[in-house]
């Protein structure tokens, strides 16, 4: 079974990267099985599964990976949640102020988490974040970061790759 | 009365937490054993604790975490101390850069390569291998990327193999998933 992440960045099996990624097989497994638990997990506590996709999908966006934005974009079609679709953009709010809290945050863990302080998080509990929910944010935010940059840099050794 | 640690050190802070972290006496069965809490094993760190609140995240990222940084073959150890250290400099996570700019002394002794980079960070001059290695992870690591297929190029030119090479991508990115936790949700004291 191809994962995600192999899925998008498409490498000849017979290439020595490919015979690479085979060798760390368990690192693309768990890399997959960890996108599950951030978007779809069991106890999504305040953080429903349609809005970490359209979370998902605004970071893809701040970072340019249109493969990703669409992939994300499914899910949060899959999950009927209107209310949360506009967050999906990059400046979009829901109006609700414990949402638009949590996009701010992830705008920041995205972009520039050397600037996060003490200060975001407790903006984050003002706006009505369960200090749980701030690690599930946080953790999401994260992942994506990850992977994110695991296709990035597979692409570029794929690209520069002597074959 | 400890205080914040802003500067990067490779002597390692506390570090200490911006939400409550779980107790283990009120931990869930799922949180326990995302902890990995057995008999023989009950010092959890307060960073593990505290992301035991997402233990679905914490069960697999553990071992995710391990396994890129600690896998068998491939890039060697030092070096992927080396990626996750030119990542946590990007994202200043002063907490990730003590740990594993200690770890790549232990393997090393190099402290002349941990003295360049505290000192001129990004743009630390340091041997043509390293100087790959390192500025691969840090471009990989900024937000817009901006590692390039040049980048890219010279980490062969200075004869990393096809796996070496993805060692770095995978701790290089583990560390932007890492960073984005030790440094937001909490902070280092000493």
């Amino acid at each position: 079974m191809t994962t995600l992440i192999e899925q998008l960045v498409d490498i000849a099996p017979d290439s020595p990267l490919g015979r690479a990624i085979k060798t760390r097989a368990d690192v693309l497994r768990l890399s997959e099985a960890a996108h599950d638990a951030v978007l779809v997990p069991r106890d999504p506590g305040g953080l429903s599964h349609g809005l970490r996709a359209a979370l998902a999908a605004r970071m893809c966006r701040h970072v340019g990976n249109d493969a990703l934005v669409k992939h994300y974009e499914s899910y949060l079609a899959h999950s009927a949640e209107l209310d949360v679709a506009a967050l999906a953009e990059v400046d979009g709010a829901s109006g609700d102020a414990r949402q638009d809290a949590m996009a701010r945050h992830a705008d920041l863990l995205t972009q520039n988490p050397r600037n996060a302080t003490r200060n975001d998080i407790a903006a984050l509990k003002a706006a009505g974040v369960s200090e749980a929910d701030i690690v599930r944010l946080a953790e999401l935010a994260a992942f994506v970061s990850y992977q994110l940059r695991v296709v990035a840099g597979l692409k570029l050794l794929r690209d520069v790759a002597v074959p | 009365m400890s205080e914040p640690v802003h500067r990067f050190t490779a002597k390692i802070p506390t570090w200490s937490p911006y939400v409550t972290p779980v107790e283990l006496a009120t931990a869930t069965a799922e949180q326990l054993a995302a902890m990995k809490v057995t008999p023989s094993n009950k010092g959890i760190s307060p960073y593990v604790l505290t992301l035991a609140h997402d233990p679905e995240s914490l069960e697999v990222r553990s071992p995710l975490f391990n396994l890129i940084m600690y896998g068998r073959d491939g890039l060697p150890s030092a070096e992927r101390e080396l990626g996750a250290v030119g990542a946590s400099i990007v994202n200043r996570c002063v907490y990730c850069t003590a740990v594993h700019a200690s770890r790549f002394l232990g393997l090393t002794k190099r402290e002349d390569v941990i003295d360049k980079i505290f000192a001129d960070e990004r743009e630390a001059r340091l041997e043509p291998r390293l100087q790959a290695l390192f500025d691969f992870s840090a471009k990989l690591s900024t937000t817009p990327i901006e590692a390039t297929r040049d980048d890219a190029k010279r980490l062969g030119e200075a004869g990393l193999s096809a796996l070496e090479q993805l060692d770095l991508v995978l701790s290089a990115s583990i560390f932007g998933w890492a960073n984005r936790l030790m440094h937001t949700l909490g902070e280092p004291v000493a």
